[in-house]
């Protein structure tokens, strides 16, 4: 982790109408660092990756994604990040390869550089049996790492992860939190939402979305300590429990 | 006799090459809360499709409420209530709507069972002549749990109600659950979320198809074989690797704050010798203690 600023935001909102789904949300994440993006449903937190990933146009306020201003150079942030979801991450109908060449071509990386990354990923994942299998056959654990490596192929600045370890067993969610280390000691940014706070304390830092603003942003034990709490499971009940909004 | 009963059921799909179900037998007593706990992947859905009658099994026999899943599947409906993990209810029917037509189906009224409902009702009430589609999830799931119990069933089967959900959400679920226990109504209830499994009062913990273990959460944790530690140093990133490579530790996993290990011989000169190395790594700030397991410890111990 360094002092150089990846991710910069400045009052960033987003309306909707009457409705503030994100509210002058203001925070810096530092280069290799694994930032926790933590709040209840409903709370704002998929409308600020969406914003971050220049998905989404923000209403008011400023940020800066790897360099790159989010109102003008969308399409450089989009090649200079990585992102997965529970929900969305490869496809299930592709093999293995297939989805890394797929991927790979879509980040415009060489043939080459390709080929030595796709070897190594393989190798890294013990994977080589698997490699011309469907990844819809294979078990959602593995397909998990193999979304988050894939994810990570092109180096990009920043990865977000949307619930990376949702339903996964605990095992391989301990497995796919080595990855993340890894990425992190190679200098790439990690942007993470997660409903396990245990998850939580792996971050070098952690934000609180409640309502639409960044309720609390610190280190977990400064946080712990901040609310005399023992775990960070009773500061995310302490911070949320006075939501109003039980949105999704 | 127990409200579910699963003797030896297997379950396979792909002309069984996935084998879902393997050989799974359990009991649920009236009125008792009982959870399955496992992954994705695990079984826990195929396990609850066979028993709403919604699944055949490919062999073993079950029965719900005393009725036989195959022979007496239309009597077993009658009684039981099922939330499925995905969301199922009519997304272009309001609140109101779906819960009228759900009583209906089953030849009540909103009116006669409202008692049960009443304390999940009124907090979606307010948005009553909203679309279902339109319901932000938490509410969703009330509105879902609200139709399974519309006609009172004697069994209520819940599978991964609290997937995706906050913790405060989770924890407001599990009141309600406590509170449904108090009515006389038998519940089956899945999560992949270890820390609900001590909300129950018995769990089976589940894997590949498999039951590993099935008791009260007490109990399983009784049963953990080895004597478990929790340890924390200034760099806990090494500190996971360092452990991972020390000849004294036998297994190691991280878990938050500290990282969790049982020793080779469970010897008092073993844990002195660790934090010895560990002080020639360079650790600085080492804590080193004794604890209970919890939930997930045991699990991670039976995967192994």
């Amino acid at each position: 982790m360094t002092t150089e600023v990846v991710i910069k935001t400045d009052k960033l909102t987003k309306r909707y109408g009457d409705f503030i789904a994100a509210n002058e949300i203001t925070f810096e994440v530092y280069s290799g660092e694994i930032f926790g993006f933590l709040g209840a449903n409903g709370a704002g937190k998929t409308t600020a990756m969406k914003m971050l990933c220049g998905l989404s146009t923000p209403s008011s306020g400023d940020a800066t994604i790897a360099g790159f201003d989010i109102y003008s150079q969308t399409e450089n942030i989009k090649k200079n990040i990585g992102y997965m979801s529970q929900k969305f991450s490869l496809y299930e109908d592709l093999t293995v390869i297939e989805n890394i060449n797929f991927f790979g071509g879509i980040y415009g990386m060489s043939d080459q550089n390709l080929k030595l990354k796709k070897d190594k990923l393989i190798e890294t994942l013990s994977m080589q049996k698997e490699a011309k299998k469907l990844v819809g056959s294979l078990p959602l654990g593995w397909k998990q790492k193999l979304a988050f490596s894939v994810a990570v192929l092109h180096e990009p600045k920043i990865v977000f992860l949307d619930e990376p370890t949702g339903g996964v067993d605990p095992v391989t969610r301990r497995q796919f939190w080595d990855l993340i280390y890894a990425a992190s000691d190679s200098g790439i940014t990690i942007f993470v939402t997660t409903h396990y706070m245990d998850e939580a304390e792996y971050c070098n830092r952690i934000t609180m979305m409640v309502d639409g603003f960044i309720k609390a942003l610190d280190t977990p034990t400064n946080l712990k300590h901040q609310f005399s709490a023992t775990t960070m499971d009773e500061v995310f009940f302490e911070l949320a429990r006075g939501a109003n909004r039980k949105a999704d | 006799m127990p409200d579910v009963v699963l003797n030896n059921i297997v379950k396979t799909y792909n002309k069984g090459e996935i084998k879902a179900v393997d050989d799974v037998s359990f009991s649920v007593k009236d009125g008792e809360l009982f959870g399955l706990i496992g992954p994705d992947g695990a079984g826990k859905t195929s396990i609850f499709r066979i028993l709403t009658t919604l699944l055949l099994p490919d062999s073993g026999t079950a029965t719900v409420n005393g009725f036989d899943i195959v022979k007496e599947y239309k009597s077993i409906r009658k009684k039981v209530g099922y939330m499925p993990g995905k969301f199922s209810l009519y997304q272009d029917l309001t609140v109101e709507e779906n819960l009228n037509f759900f009583a209906t189906v089953f030849d009540t009224t909103i009116k006669e069972n409202y008692d049960l409902i009443r304390d999940i009702y009124v907090q979606i009430e307010p948005f009553k002549d909203r679309r279902a589609g339109k319901l932000s999830g938490g509410m969703k799931q009330k509105l879902a749990l609200c139709c399974a119990l519309i006609h009172r069933p004697k069994v209520l089967f819940l599978d991964e109600p609290t997937t995706g959900v906050d913790t405060v959400s989770r924890k407001e679920f599990w009141e309600m659950l406590k509170r449904l226990k108090q009515q006389g109504i038998t519940i089956l209830v899945s999560t992949p979320y270890m820390d609900e499994a001590t909300l129950c009062e018995r769990i089976a913990l589940i894997q590949n198809g498999k039951i590993m273990s099935i008791d009260t959460p007490q109990n399983i944790v009784k049963q953990f074989p080895e004597k478990l530690f929790a340890i924390k140093s200034n760099s806990m990133s090494r500190l996971l690797h360092d452990l991972r490579n020390n000849r004294h530790v036998k297994s190691c996993f991280a878990f938050g704050e500290y990282h969790h290990i049982t020793f080779e011989n469970n010897s008092e000169t073993e844990s002195n010798q660790l934090i010895q190395d560990l002080h020639l790594q360079n650790h600085k700030e080492i804590t080193l203690k004794h604890i209970n397991p919890t939930i997930e410890d045991c699990f991670i111990n039976l995967m192994n």
